[in-house]
């Protein structure tokens, strides 16, 4: 939360100036647009008359009813508590969002058929592919943070080499070198592992940045205050430190992996049936295109939902110390 | 090496970049002896109680702790540090345990002590500190005072053979001071080993067997409390004393 002044002030919506200027806004918005043609033309006939005859009295008479119902709908809105208004935002954007969609007619019998399959294969495979990837990133993470921070050349030298390196590469490109270049070595790796490869050390280069700064947002007294006691470097950083950092870490690690989730879409170049991969093959025959991409695009953002849901279990989880 | 001697400081040097902190420091703790180590800030006193544990690494001479030289090698260092507990002007408390908690690590992680005897242990320390009732609350939940009790506390459950003070009480508000004095006065009442590094002179005049002054990285004078506070041999210290005990 930010800080909150202890000054009750009028709510924003109900200030007559406020919802002038929204009404206004809204009014002139929708008039340079002409809508008589749309379906808002149609649910307006009884008062407009034949939509496209209307002209500009129809243009106006549209603009007009959307903005009386937009600032009607903000100055209730403005009555109600927090929890209600939040949800009540949420439900309408969310409305609005399907509305946008529905005007691509997509086809909801090919979407239902083939939503079973998308979800057995496709997302278990992404799932799995992230989950693996996000492990091992962590892992890695730690470890080339640990390594920034030594006093040590050849640790330092080493993980900034590698994080510059991957952090600049693009994801694609590492994909590429890891499933087509190391092959070239002898060394070749189906396409499920490499691609967790290639997610793992990408992430994890951005993730050693996230844990370097949370490790060094600890202060130095806590360090000298462990190791006074005789707690080596190893425990001192496992019991001490990082419990601490943890809470800094947790919403840039919730970015990241949010973002990985996403990235883990690349893979498909590798023909690995994720997510991504399907529904490009499963739309592409019957030119059910957008059906398909638009379904596992929601997908996405279901599976990122669960990651924010996660992200602020923990965040709450770890308030709990900081409470008086 | 004579083992009634807890800390033994030889011709102690140390410079940060070309500024010497400490100079040619010559000091001798013995077992049961309580030191109280003033000067002006800056002076270097905050340095060298931190070599006693190598929380900074002593550039030229010798530190002998409990016996052991304190070198580059980790092991001595940590063996050590065991023995040495150490008390810090802002605390440190671990902020994400509970109070019982931070005195229990210790012996529960290095001593290897069972977990329902860490507790007791912690618990008597507690008792010790006066503070048995905040045992299960954080850190932050606490008092100034009560939250430094708590790290001597966390300090005497590892039983160490010498206690150093790094400016306990100047962190804390005026009426918390006491409640902290009181309790390293019991301390030193008890027979423990301390080095203080204080302003606090009340203190030094009830507790400590002698004074040391420090002045730009030198011991001036070093004498027994009721001397240093009634004769001052050197300008520097006269100067010092009535600053400080002229409000």
């Amino acid at each position: 939360m930010l800080y909150q002044d202890t000054v009750d002030t009028q709510v924003l919506v109900h200030k007559p100036w406020f919802v002038a200027l929204i009404f206004g806004i809204v009014l002139a918005t929708f008039l340079m647009f002409d809508l008589t043609s749309t379906s808002f033309g149609e649910l307006m006939r009884p008062v407009i008359g034949e939509p496209a005859q209307s002209g500009f009295f129809g243009r106006f008479a549209i603009a007009l009813v959307v903005a009386v119902a937009f600032c009607a709908n903000v100055v209730l809105i403005g009555f109600a508590p927090l929890k209600v208004q939040v949800a009540v935002v949420w439900f309408e954007l969310l409305l609005l969002f399907l509305a946008f969609f529905q005007s691509f007619k997509l086809s909801l019998p090919f979407i239902l058929a083939n939503l079973p399959y998308l979800i057995t294969q496709g997302v278990l495979t992404t799932v799995y592919v992230s989950a693996v990837s996000l492990f091992f990133a962590s892992l890695i993470a730690i470890i080339a943070a640990v390594a920034k921070l030594s006093s040590n050349g050849f640790a330092y030298a080493i993980a900034s080499f590698y994080t510059s390196f991957f952090r600049g590469l693009p994801l694609l490109m590492q994909i590429y070198l890891i499933y087509l270049g190391l092959p070239q070595l002898g060394i070749v790796i189906n396409a499920i592992p490499s691609g967790i490869l290639a997610l793992s050390l990408c992430i994890g280069a951005y993730m050693a940045e996230i844990f370097r700064a949370g490790i060094l947002s600890i202060d130095r007294g806590q360090w000298e205050a462990s190791r006074s006691m005789g707690f080596g470097f190893g425990l001192t950083m496992r019991r001490i430190i990082l419990p601490q950092a943890l809470p800094v870490i947790v919403p840039p690690m919730g970015n990241t992996f949010i973002a990985m989730l996403k990235d883990s879409s690349l893979v498909s170049v590798l023909g690995v049936w994720e997510l991504t991969f399907l529904a490009r093959t499963i739309g592409q025959p019957t030119f059910h295109h957008m059906e398909m991409l638009i379904t596992s695009s929601l997908i996405y953002w279901i599976l990122s939902g669960c990651l924010e849901v996660a992200q602020s279990w923990l965040e709450r989880h770890f308030a709990r110390s900081k409470v008086r | 090496m004579n083992a009634n001697k807890v800390i033994e400081a030889k011709n102690v040097s140390k410079w940060y970049g070309t500024f010497k902190v400490l100079s040619d420091i010559n000091l001798t703790l013995r077992k049961g002896e309580r030191i109280v180590i003033c000067g002006p800030s800056g002076s270097g006193k905050s340095t060298l109680i931190r070599c006693f544990n190598r929380l900074e690494a002593h550039h030229d001479g010798e530190i002998s702790v409990i016996g052991i030289r304190l070198d580059n090698k980790m092991r001595n260092v940590a063996e050590v540090r065991k023995n040495v507990g150490m008390v810090f002007q802002h605390f440190n408390l671990f902020p994400h345990m509970t109070v019982l908690m931070n005195c229990m690590a210790g012996p529960m992680w290095i001593k290897g002590v069972s977990e329902i005897e860490a507790k007791q242990k912690a618990l008597k320390f507690l008792e010790r500190v006066r503070i048995p009732e905040q045992a299960n609350k954080y850190p932050v939940q606490l008092s100034g005072g009560q939250q430094q009790r708590v790290a001597i506390a966390r300090s005497l459950c590892m039983e160490p053979a010498v206690m150093l003070f790094d400016e306990p009480t100047s962190a804390l508000d005026p009426e918390m001071v006491s409640e902290v004095l009181e309790t390293m006065t019991s301390l030193a009442r008890d027979g423990m080993t301390m080095v203080c590094v204080t302003h606090e002179m009340g203190f030094a005049r009830a507790a400590a067997d002698r004074v040391i002054f420090m002045d730009a990285g030198r011991i001036v004078e070093e004498a027994p409390p009721n001397e240093f506070f009634a004769s001052p041999q050197h300008d520097r210290t006269k100067l010092f004393l009535s600053q400080i005990l002229s409000h």
